[in-house]
């Protein structure tokens, strides 16, 4: 549209009430967003999910009994749960992976997470080609949380190949847990480290995009919030009393308090900024739009479909017109060729059928002469004979008198 | 001398003199100088370097972990050995620091332990081939290890399956001494908690830690060690970095919600980690080496080479 002309409306029209019917009918249907969570056991992920959505989804781990058999995957558990704010619905589905990276082989830890991202995929891939697509249920993972142990040092090699198997299926945003071990000299040095890592591997974490029309302040917004990744995070679902008397959540150590929404003690405010305040929505299209389309093209592929290009040329009416033209004279012309050919056979088939029979003609002209011939010879013969007074038949004796001495 | 009627112990009747064979030994020793074999293990990223160089308060080892990008990760266990002779009042210690880098840092991390369970078996295999040659030195250098620092890391739920398997395996042939890294992540409720699961583990899973009870034990060491067996695993903290309080320089971790001490008691247990290893258990730590792990090696060992003599024989 970019050599559409721009009109001034010279009264108000009204469309510009387009978002709110927009925002009506989207309140009235709801929303889904559905997230995951990655990580060792013991870095705070049940715990966090639970500070950023302040409500007690996860209940505090009940010790496994001792003689109990820890289980020899990783495991696949979904919380689901409907929250309400301010007369916005949200179901939330939280998939948290409990065992990963903690069994002392690791190699396949990574293929139950994978297998469940696929999974979903492919369920609405299936509920797109059905008949009847007015109910789909979307439970594609949306943004995938991959926490960080806190070693000060650089990524893990389980992290690594982790992050290299998924960050093409899902949206990845790593964070770094329990970062209330680090100090803040640590924490940068730490996080460049990580970039480093990431860069040189190639993955692609989640980044968001921002867009021409958006105004400085969103840009700008996005920019510092882009900038704190991966988010230093500190999960509490305690209220702690702070040494000035504040009531706030946080975590209550002999030497100091941690305050959890405090902007200069973590990143968590800015996660939570993120992923629920400002990108949630980007980052269901994102998996929409990237994720689910590669996803979808390479399983069709897979699959055997043949990809049509001629559907994408540009159809122009003239062009059009003047091509069908063409065509059609290049049409006659063949005709007519085509018929000339015809023609020409037809000529030379009967040429040659009249000389065969003018052969014919001839030769039988030829035998009727030669019959003709012989029996007029014959005849002369015969004719020489009888005037020579010889008879016709020699050795005949004449008894009668008659004949032609009486004469 | 009198002998008292039933009494074993004679009474002396003027001074003899021999009270100061303490003093003889110890200027032997002085002169000699002391060897401590430590070993840490744990995975990239606890704190073990640091940790090191806090309890014996100088810079002695770097830390290993992967800081490039193009950094590979290490594929293998390695074992990295320092000696380092620090002098203390006229007292010397040769220091013998053995690291494991690479020990749990893999995807796949089966027989990891291996490496360091056969390295210190070779230590006391070392030891056995000089003490059984025909001319040996008049005083063997002693590198078997003493102690072995474990880091556990504070996830706060329990021990990992890679933790018990490998605890199991070293406690039978060295004197474990398990930590709990970082333990500034955790409340002290939570740590208490912690604490506890691990011992619970520990029992269950019949884990012998040091220090071990024996017989010739009187009261006062009893106490002790039930003083530390009920403080293990220690929940410490390491720097060395130190700010200056009241004159004095403190090795403390600064942040912007509050300054950890790692000397104050209530912080972490640093300090009753460090007067275990060097003020109370040092010299347990090398006897209990000696008499404990290296003979049941040594038995071992015989008892091997005699069968296997035997079966020579026999054919």
């Amino acid at each position: 549209m970019n050599g559409a002309l721009r009109k001034k409306l010279q009264g108000y029209v009204g469309f510009a009430n387009l978002p709110n019917q927009v925002h009506r009918k989207s309140v009235k249907k709801g929303f889904q967003f559905t997230v995951m969570v990655v990580g060792e056991s013991g870095l705070g992920k049940s715990t966090l999910v639970n500070t950023l959505f302040n409500a007690p989804l996860y209940p505090s781990k009940d010790h496994v009994l001792l003689s109990e058999e820890s289980p020899k995957t990783v495991g696949i558990q979904v919380l689901s749960t409907d929250i309400e704010e301010n007369g916005v619905r949200l179901k939330l589905n939280v998939v948290d992976t409990p065992g990963f990276g903690d069994f002392i082989n690791n190699e396949e830890s990574w293929k139950p997470i994978l297998e469940t991202i696929e999974g979903r995929f492919d369920s609405y891939l299936e509920q797109e080609n059905r008949v009847n697509r007015s109910k789909i249920t979307d439970l594609r993972v949306n943004a995938c949380l991959y926490f960080i142990a806190p070693t000060g040092h650089s990524l893990k090699a389980l992290d690594i190949e982790f992050m290299k198997r998924l960050h093409k299926k899902v949206n990845l945003i790593p964070v770094i847990a329990k970062s209330d071990t680090l100090t803040h000299e640590e924490i940068a040095a730490f996080k460049e480290r990580i970039l480093l890592d990431i860069a040189h591997h190639d993955i692609k974490i989640y980044h968001a995009q921002h867009y021409d029309s958006d105004d400085i302040e969103t840009i700008n917004e996005t920019k510092d919030v882009m900038s704190k990744i991966p988010f230093a995070i500190v999960g509490s679902d305690k209220i702690i009393e702070t040494p000035d008397g504040r009531h706030v959540r946080g975590r209550k150590y002999p030497w100091g308090a941690i305050e959890v929404d405090n902007e200069e003690h973590c990143d968590f405010v800015k996660l939570r900024q993120m992923l629920v305040r400002t990108h949630m929505e980007e980052l269901r299209e994102f998996t929409n739009d990237i994720h689910y389309e590669n996803y979808r093209t390479e399983k069709l592929l897979v699959l055997g479909y043949q990809q049509d290009n001629t559907v994408f040329r540009e159809v122009d009416p003239l062009a059009k017109l003047e091509e069908e033209r063409a065509l059609h004279e290049a049409k006659l012309v063949k005709m007519e060729q085509d018929m000339k050919h015809v023609f020409q056979q037809k000529v030379q088939e009967k040429e040659s059928k009249l000389t065969q029979s003018e052969q014919e003609l001839y030769t039988k002209h030829k035998e009727m002469k030669d019959a003709l011939e012989k029996q007029r010879l014959d005849l002369e013969e015969k004719k020489r004979r009888i005037e020579q007074g010889r008879p016709i038949t020699p050795e005949k004796t004449k008894k009668k008198g008659f004949g032609f001495a009486g004469k | 001398m009198s002998l008292d009627a039933q009494s074993s112990q004679p009474i002396l009747q003027s001074y003899v003199g021999f009270d100061s064979i303490t003093s003889q030994i110890e200027r032997k020793l002085l002169k000699r100088g002391f060897q401590f074999n430590v070993m840490v293990v744990g995975q990239s990223g606890l704190g073990k370097s640091t940790l090191v160089n806090t309890i014996f308060a100088s810079h002695l080892i770097e830390s290993k972990g992967r800081t490039q990008a193009d950094e590979p990760s290490r594929k293998t266990v390695e074992i990295h050995a320092l000696t380092e002779t620090i002098i203390e009042n006229g007292v010397k210690l040769r220091l013998n620091i053995v690291d494991t880098p690479g020990y749990g840092d893999q995807v796949n991390n089966e027989g990891c332990w291996d490496t360091i369970v056969k390295y210190i078996k070779d230590q006391h295999s070392a030891f056995l081939r000089k003490e059984l040659t025909a001319m040996r030195d008049r005083f063997i250098q002693d590198t078997r290890i003493h102690s072995c620092l474990f880091f556990i890391s504070p996830t706060g739920h329990s021990l990992k399956p890679i933790d018990i398997v490998v605890l199991k395996k070293l406690t039978e042939v060295v004197n474990v001494i398990p930590v709990i890294a970082k333990s500034d992540s955790l409340t002290i409720e939570e740590r208490l908690a912690f604490k506890q699961r691990i011992k619970d583990e520990l029992i269950h899973h019949n884990i012998k830690l040091y220090p071990y009870a024996s017989d010739e034990d009187d009261l006062q060491d009893q106490t002790l060690n039930e003083t530390y067996q009920a403080m293990i695993p220690f929940a410490v903290v390491g720097s060395e970095q130190s700010i200056i309080v009241d004159g004095k320089p403190v090795r403390v971790r600064q942040n912007r919600w509050g300054v950890i001490n790692v000397e104050n008691e209530d912080h972490c247990e640093f300090i009753h980690l460090r007067n275990f290893l060097t003020r109370t258990h040092l010299q347990d730590l090398i006897e209990t080496t000696s008499m404990i792990h290296y003979e049941t090696f040594r038995s071992k060992q015989l008892m091997a080479l005699k069968e296997s003599g035997q079966a020579g024989q026999g054919h």
